[in-house]
């Protein structure tokens, strides 16, 4: 049977790593923050998909460690964190996938889990106590920085099937949120 | 509806939105190892584990009150069998047991035979002194004190440090008074 636990262990975890590195240890230097949580990411990716990553797609890339993979073989990885890797960790599918087919691909979920339990944080309540704008900034700020962690898990995934690339999450309409791959040629 | 009054952590648990503990497990692994990295000292690293279990405390607390239906321990007793009935089983799917009370009623050992924190975790010899699990003393220590509690919550045995179990030494220092002040983060 697997293993479960609470929904808000998960979720509190994640905002109090977020905010020990960009309130705590870096409050001046978002930038530093940023590469922690994303660094933070990438290891869980990592070693997440050495336990969900399916045989077939591991034989796929085994045989192109010395060449260059070809681009279907980049949509079949992404094609796997869209539906098998995604349902796992967020219970859903990707709902919308597009690319450009020159390596940059678009991941968009309507609904992105981890952001719909954001909008509680603390930081969000004393907002309403002072409703000025430098207090929404700030929480639009705390939500990009909390998206690097997604980020870097996404990044650590494709990296362990060989396949490096720069992941960056663009929110310009919540609560969609859609995460863009780059794959390095 | 009448009010329901205490349910067990079976229940909850069964009810409340759940996700694969690996996600958890791994993700706490990945935080511990990025701070041995960027802090350096041990010591520095079970204080921050500790803070951000307290921070994480305080907001649970919430959770647990409202899905647990508990409303108010009798005595320091009672709190402690509703933490390691409770609470353990509601937010981590593991039963712990109360064991050790000194004569007084206001300290007590909380035993983990299962501890999800710590699936597939090793520590290598150059971590000796971290109190891997030390997330865990913050919560609880963290979760009574929004309850008017003030206690100080050591680790006595540690698996990771060769003990046959984890176990949590809770000590009630006092009891506040209610009304207790807000309190940002610190």
């Amino acid at each position: 049977m697997v293993r479960e636990v609470a929904e808000s262990c998960v979720d509190t975890m994640l905002m109090e790593m977020v905010a020990m590195y960009s309130g705590r240890f870096y409050a001046n230097k978002p930038e530093l923050a940023a590469r922690r949580i994303e660094a933070i990411g990438y290891q869980v990716g990592h070693q997440l998909s050495e336990r969900f990553v399916p045989v077939y797609l591991i034989i796929v890339f085994s045989r192109y460690t010395m060449e260059r993979p070809r681009f279907s073989d980049h949509l079949e990885a992404i094609k796997f964190i869209c539906k098998d890797f995604w349902s796992e960790v967020f219970k859903k599918q990707i709902d919308n996938l597009k690319t450009n087919h020159r390596g940059t691909f678009v991941l968009q979920d309507n609904k992105f889990r981890w952001l719909s339990r954001v909008s509680i944080d603390p930081s969000s309540e004393k907002e309403t106590e002072d409703p000025s704008t430098p207090g929404e900034s700030k929480a639009a700020q705390a939500v990009s920085m909390y998206l690097y962690f997604p980020c870097g898990i996404i990044r650590g995934v494709l990296s362990n099937l060989g396949i490096p690339c720069a992941v960056s999450a663009d929110i310009s309409s919540l609560p969609t949120c859609s995460f863009v791959i780059r794959v390095k040629a | 509806m009448a009010p329901v009054g205490p349910r067990s952590g079976d229940a909850i648990f069964s009810s409340i939105d759940r996700v694969n503990a690996e996600l958890f497990t791994l993700t706490y692994g990945a935080i511990v190892r990025q701070l041995l990295t960027d802090l350096e000292e041990v010591e520095e690293v079970n204080k921050q584990l500790d803070q951000m279990g307290y921070n994480i405390g305080i907001r649970l607390i919430d959770e647990f009150l409202a899905k647990s239906g508990v409303s108010r321990c009798v005595d320091f007793r009672e709190t402690a069998e509703m933490i390691a009935k409770v609470g353990f089983k509601m937010f981590l799917g593991v039963t712990a047991s109360v064991s050790s009370w000194d004569a007084d009623g206001t300290c007590c050992s909380i035993i983990l035979e299962d501890n999800p924190l710590v699936d597939f975790v090793e520590l290598p010899d150059t971590c000796q002194g971290l109190y891997y699990c030390n997330v865990l003393s913050g919560v609880i220590r963290g979760a009574l004190e929004m309850v008017s509690m003030k206690t100080e919550v050591t680790w006595t045995r540690d698996v990771l440090r060769g003990d046959d179990a984890y176990e949590l030494q809770v000590k009630l220092l006092k009891q506040v008074a209610e009304e207790y002040p807000y309190k940002d983060d610190e």
